[in-house]
């Protein structure tokens, strides 16, 4: 049901953990709905310079976590908020319908990490 | 290597099964209804074939009644039941761990005016007696509790259960798709009403059902039509899965205590490793009363479709009952009825094993297993490869 892009970012997810001192973190989901993403990032002069995922999640959230931190490294936070889950989803050619809902927690989580950058920051 | 560990699914098709609905596909073709030749000895294959599974089940022939599918006969058992009892009474009784076929059906029901009691069963997930007993009232009309359920495996105290319906006049149907091919059904032991078959589970054919109505018992109609299985079940009858229903079932009868210990060997050896050598894992389930062929298993911190999805691409078929893969968010209502928490829920996968399975097949799966969930859980913020796991993030 996943097309070979979806299970290729499955199978082989990029920036799989966590950054030490991130200078944003974000933790959306919870598990009795059995997803939970956590985004760690690494900022410098408001450039993305590094970002890791954590999920706990169906082969869809693991994919589009991947996806959503490969699109988001070398992007400024400001872009970084423009990117929704349709974006990440366009990037993996498509989700069955159903699993639409789990795209959501990676551009949430993301938007949460950087909120965190921001309030650091001031 | 391609290995399937998901009999509960479904079953392949014995070779010697396929061989005997052969001729029933291109040569004796005709509708078992026509007055010519071709119809007769369709006709008379289908008489055969249901006296065959009669005296495997101990019925009389003319209480085997074909159908569609397992689904099928339960949405007839509970529906022509429901209304042809009405007048005594308007309650019924189901467990809340049967398939979606009782379930969803009784759901419908409940929309029709009937008042529908769900037991609970205990965390090994059995329903016990005293729980039937407890909700049971002169109002009910009809108790459906499965045989064996075919998530976690566990086989219901189906005797005790059927009387205590009759004690207090209700009629009794229970749902055999998951026993089938690792327990002799004798329908005058178990003492049910009505009993539902699906050949697909047993190395049979998929499209083809019965439903056992003991003679005596009227129940409405689902299906109207022609006058095909006594005017009971419209529908011109499937003949090559008919044949097929009953050849599976000699065969399963014939080598069940072989079969069964095999599979029973791999199935505790598969449990004994996972045990042992993968951590934070929990066994869903009833070790005493139990058919041979389920392993169910929560796996901590990590979700059931990921361990689904690369045990696939490791060439391993396995089941899981939590959510994303049915399309809902929704776990297995069969384990949260069990109580099982639903955070732990959603990492439960089901194993069920077959006759043809062997020892080495087993042994690479759980080498692959132990690999999956040390990869998702090296992926989950829930887990900490160091100090373990625990839900709060």
């Amino acid at each position: 049901m996943y097309n070979s892009k979806v299970m290729e970012a499955f199978a082989n997810p990029q920036n799989v953990g966590v950054i030490e001192n991130p200078s944003g973190e974000g933790t959306v989901g919870n598990a009795s709905c059995g997803d939970i993403m956590k985004i760690t990032l690494k900022i410098e002069n408001d450039v993305i310079v590094d970002a890791k995922f954590q999920t706990f999640g169906c082969a869809a959230a693991i994919a589009t976590s991947s996806t959503a931190t490969q699109m988001i490294i070398g992007m400024t936070v400001d872009e970084a908020l423009q990117v929704t889950n349709a974006k990440v989803v366009e990037e993996l050619e498509g989700l069955p319908p159903q699993k639409m809902h789990c795209s959501v927690l990676a551009e949430e989580a993301i938007k949460k990490a950087i909120e965190d950058y921001k309030s650091k920051k001031q | 290597m391609r290995i399937y560990f998901d009999h509960a699914a479904s079953t392949p098709c014995d070779p010697r099964v396929v061989e005997a609905m052969m001729p029933y596909f291109t040569n004796d073709f005709g509708n078992g209804d026509s007055q010519h030749s071709f119809g007769r000895d369709t006709a008379k294959a289908i008489a055969d074939a249901r006296a065959t599974i009669a005296k495997l089940i101990n019925c009389q022939p003319n209480e085997l009644y074909f159908t569609a599918s397992g689904t099928e006969s339960d949405n007839w058992a509970l529906k022509g039941a429901a209304f042809a009892r009405k007048n005594r009474g308007n309650h019924i009784i189901i467990s809340a761990i049967e398939h979606h076929a009782v379930l969803v059906s009784a759901e419908w029901l409940a929309k029709q005016g009937f008042k529908v009691t769900l037991l609970k069963p205990d965390e090994t997930g059995i329903i016990n007696v005293s729980e039937l007993e407890k909700h049971i009232d002169d109002q009910t009309i009809l108790v459906s509790i499965m045989h064996a359920n075919n998530e976690v495996g566990t086989i219901q105290p189906i005797k005790e259960l059927s009387k205590v319906a009759h004690d207090h006049g209700a009629l009794f149907h229970t749902d055999c798709v998951q026993s089938v091919p690792y327990m002799h059904i004798d329908v005058k032991d178990i003492g049910a009403d009505m009993i539902t078959f699906s050949a697909h589970k047993f190395y049979g054919p998929k499209g083809v059902g019965a439903l056992y109505i003991r003679n005596g018992l009227k129940i409405d109609k689902l299906v109207s039509g022609g006058g095909q299985e006594r005017s009971q079940r419209g529908g011109t009858s499937n003949t090559p899965a008919i044949v097929g229903m009953a050849k599976a079932l000699e065969i399963a009868n014939e080598q069940m205590e072989q079969n069964n210990a095999h599979i029973a060997k791999l199935r505790d050896h598969f449990v004994d490793r996972v045990l042992a050598e993968i951590p934070y894992v929990r066994f869903n389930g009833n070790r005493d009363h139990r058919v041979p062929s389920v392993a169910n298993f929560s796996f901590e911190f990590v979700e059931g479709e990921g361990i689904l999805m690369l045990m696939d691409l490791a060439g391993v078929a396995v089941s899981s009952g939590s959510a994303c893969s049915s399309g809902s968010l929704d776990p297995s209502h069969v384990l949260l009825a069990m109580g099982v928490p639903i955070e732990v829920s959603h990492g439960s996968i089901r194993f069920s094993f077959g006759k043809n399975n062997t020892m080495e097949e087993v042994d690479y799966a759980v080498d692959k297993l132990k690999d999956t969930i040390a990869r998702l859980r090296q992926m989950s913020p829930l887990f900490n490869v160091k100090t373990g796991g625990t839900y709060n993030v």
